[in-house]
């Protein structure tokens, strides 16, 4: 029973580059913008502290940058996604208009959500990362493609090799991305382990009672 | 050689393999908060799916709770929006909600382990990456996406890849006035912020196994600033005897069969790691951030690195640094006078962090011009504070005490910094705009040495308290 899962083989479009390792998720949605129930509306407050100053002027982020206005694919660096865990991140960037991301490497909780959400996060390596980044610094409207069955990244004629988890890889090109329906076809199996009223041959502490209340 | 207790936990609530290639595990306890449930409990609305096993999840606030005034309504309209989502989320599923007037409301991570709910051999997740604390207690547990949650909620299970592990082994002891939080910072001033990415850490040798469950709690806790989405410490005595008589731990008559399951998925001695690493203990002295990524520390009698000695990839991220922190390469960072002083967090928010900074502050007062902040993890722990009179110690000195929350570790909540204050925090991350300020600034430090720059009016050795 998938859930609007469809497979996501090839992302093409324009790239903007953002410039810096360790980009925490603090950066990409600060926390007091979480403060609600949904993730509507969170892309207008994707990298917030960062495009505007704190009289509320817009400063020189790629973000705010015409030249890259529309681009779907953000080209960064190293441990990308870092901290906190929040799926607002990788929802404010989607909101945001992006639909892949590439870069020298990605932290595992935010590669997980961007995978939840159908977002690629391919690894490039350091060079690659930079080299991608300069080619559309230079030139906003080059073509990019992720193609994740050619496993490259292709900005113009340059081509790179793309790498990233292949569960991951293949659930986005199978479309088996959303995971709540990769996993409900399990439940059967589930209670087979879980046992009866928590009697688990393998997990004994589901069937123990509480020492106090 | 023998299998790592992740291993066989790992292998313990396997469910099987998946189509994409990734396991399916049984998750044994699921912790549930305000900021990232809401949107989960509505995906599985959508769906027409029921809460699998309400009775293997437990839900409390913490991120938006006001520390100051408690009272419903909230002050903030958002958080007691978010806050009323989560109490009809809990009460519709039949999940267990601690709120505000249960007693025992608190940190998610501070909460599990003191109500017993966190154990040994468990698979534990929950939408927060500190849940990386409750390896503390040698249980596989790390922090969750939104979209986990829902799969959690809708099958107890996630679709995972098993990570690498590898063991960090602490030779030596730690010095007097040095601790598991200096340990931490130490670790990831070594092994960098992303050194952990396809790993577990397995914290072992003489100066862990010497930590108190608490101290454990607190390295846990920070596996993940270095990029290891799990940590865990395997159990041994100082564990059980934690655990035994606890709300939520194995009854009387359950509990020789909970030693037997915990003792047999410790690490043995001939255990295999696909990585080992080793650290000298002894060398460490009480650790600063200086940066604005939990990974730029050093020792408080240093100064902070020069450009050219760093490695190449590491000097564009100092420069950042030094930029948003106004401080320039080559200073030290003692002396550096501080306006607010914070002690809390999942982090350093436990009874064994209190009375650590209690014991600097009795009897001084919080130098003038410093906002002193100190924020107990959960309504367990203020109580035992005023118990033992913490609370009068820390109120006699100037510091603010307030109720239960996660406070100005990130800041989703009225306590925020102002401006580009400096903020001597015993939390987790010095990132950038993390306290509630833009241009705000955060220097990672250990409980003593928070308040001990709370006292000194400037970053300061606590061990010349």
């Amino acid at each position: 029973m998938a859930h609007n899962a469809s497979a996501r083989t090839i992302v093409s479009g324009r790239a903007l580059p953002l410039r810096e390792d360790d980009v925490d998720t603090d950066r990409i949605i600060p926390a007091r913008y979480m403060k609600g129930v949904s993730f509507e509306g969170l892309g207008d407050f994707a990298f917030r502290d960062a495009r505007f100053d704190e009289s509320g002027k817009p400063t020189g982020h790629p973000f705010n940058d015409p030249r890259f206005a529309g681009a779907s694919i953000l080209v960064v660096n190293r441990n990308f996604g870092c901290g906190s865990s929040r799926e607002h991140a990788p929802q404010a960037l989607s909101r945001a208009g992006i639909a892949a991301l590439v870069g020298e490497s990605f932290a595992e909780i935010f590669a997980g959500n961007c995978v939840s959400l159908g977002i690629p996060a391919a690894s490039v390596g350091h060079e690659a990362a930079r080299e991608i980044q300069d080619l559309v610094g230079s030139d906003p409207s080059l073509a990019v493609e992720v193609d994740l069955e050619a496993r490259e990244v292709r900005a113009g004629v340059r081509r790179f090799a793309l790498s990233m988890p292949e569960s991951h890889r293949k659930a986005l090109v199978t479309g088996l991305w959303d995971s709540t329906a990769e996993l409900l076809p399990g439940a059967a199996a589930v209670r087979a382990l879980a046992g009866e009223r928590g009697r688990s041959a393998r997990l004994p502490y589901l069937g123990w009672a509480r020492a106090g209340s | 050689m023998s299998a790592n207790l992740f291993d066989k936990v790992w292998e313990a609530h396997k469910v099987g393999s998946l189509p994409s290639g990734r396991d399916q595990l049984f998750i044994g306890l699921h912790l549930v908060h305000e900021v990232t449930s809401p949107q989960a409990f509505a995906m599985l609305a959508e769906r027409g799916l029921k809460v699998a096993y309400p009775e293997r999840s437990f839900a409390t606030c913490d991120h938006i709770v006001p520390t100051a005034d408690q009272s419903r309504p909230f002050g903030d309209p958002q958080a007691e929006v978010m806050m009323a989502a989560l109490e009809a989320n809990a009460a519709a599923a039949g999940i267990t909600f601690f709120g505000l007037d249960s007693g025992r409301q608190g940190i998610v991570h501070v909460i599990g382990p003191e109500l017993g709910l966190t154990q040994p051999g468990m698979t534990i997740a929950c939408g927060d990456s500190h849940t990386s604390t409750h390896g503390a207690f040698g249980a596989i547990a790390f922090g969750i996406g939104t979209s986990q949650v829902r799969d959690v909620l809708a099958t107890q299970t996630l679709a995972m890849d098993r990570p690498k592990v590898r063991r960090i082994e602490a030779s030596g002891s730690l010095g007097l006035g040095v601790g598991a939080k200096d340990l931490i910072l130490f670790i990831l001033s070594r092994l960098g912020v992303e050194g952990g990415l396809g790993y577990a850490y397995e914290y072992s040798g003489p100066a862990v196994r010497a930590l108190g469950m608490e101290a454990r709690m607190t390295l846990c806790n920070m596996s993940i600033e270095g990029g290891a989405r799990a940590g865990y410490v395997s159990p041994d005595e100082a564990t059980f005897a934690y655990v035994r008589g606890r709300p939520y731990a194995p009854a009387e008559r359950d509990w020789e069969a909970a030693l037997a399951y915990w003792r047999s998925v410790a690490s043995g001695p001939d255990a295999s790691f696909d990585d080992e690493v080793s650290i000298d203990a002894s060398a460490i002295e009480p650790m600063v951030t200086w940066g604005v990524n939990p990974g730029q520390g050093i020792g408080v009698s240093e100064r902070m690195p020069r450009l050219a000695e760093l490695e190449p990839e590491r000097r564009d991220g100092a420069r950042l640094a030094y930029a948003h922190m106004g401080f320039a390469e080559g200073d030290r960072i003692a002396g550096k006078r501080i306006d607010v002083a914070f002690i809390g967090s999942c982090t350093n928010g436990r009874i064994s962090d209190l009375r650590e900074a209690a014991a600097i502050a009795k009897g001084r007062k919080v130098a003038k011009g410093v906002r002193a902040l100190v924020v107990p993890g959960s309504q367990a722990v203020a109580a035992q504070a005023r118990l033992e009179g913490l609370d009068l110690v820390f109120k006699e000195a100037g510091f603010e005490w307030r109720g239960a929350g996660c406070s100005m570790c990130l800041a989703m909540n009225p306590d925020k910094l102002v401006g580009s204050q400096l903020c001597a925090s015993s939390s987790n991350r010095n990132f950038i705009g993390r306290q509630g300020s833009s241009l705000g600034r955060t220097l990672l430090m250990s409980p003593a040495m928070a308040a001990a720059a709370a006292l000194s009016g400037e970053v300061v050795d606590s061990r010349s308290f």
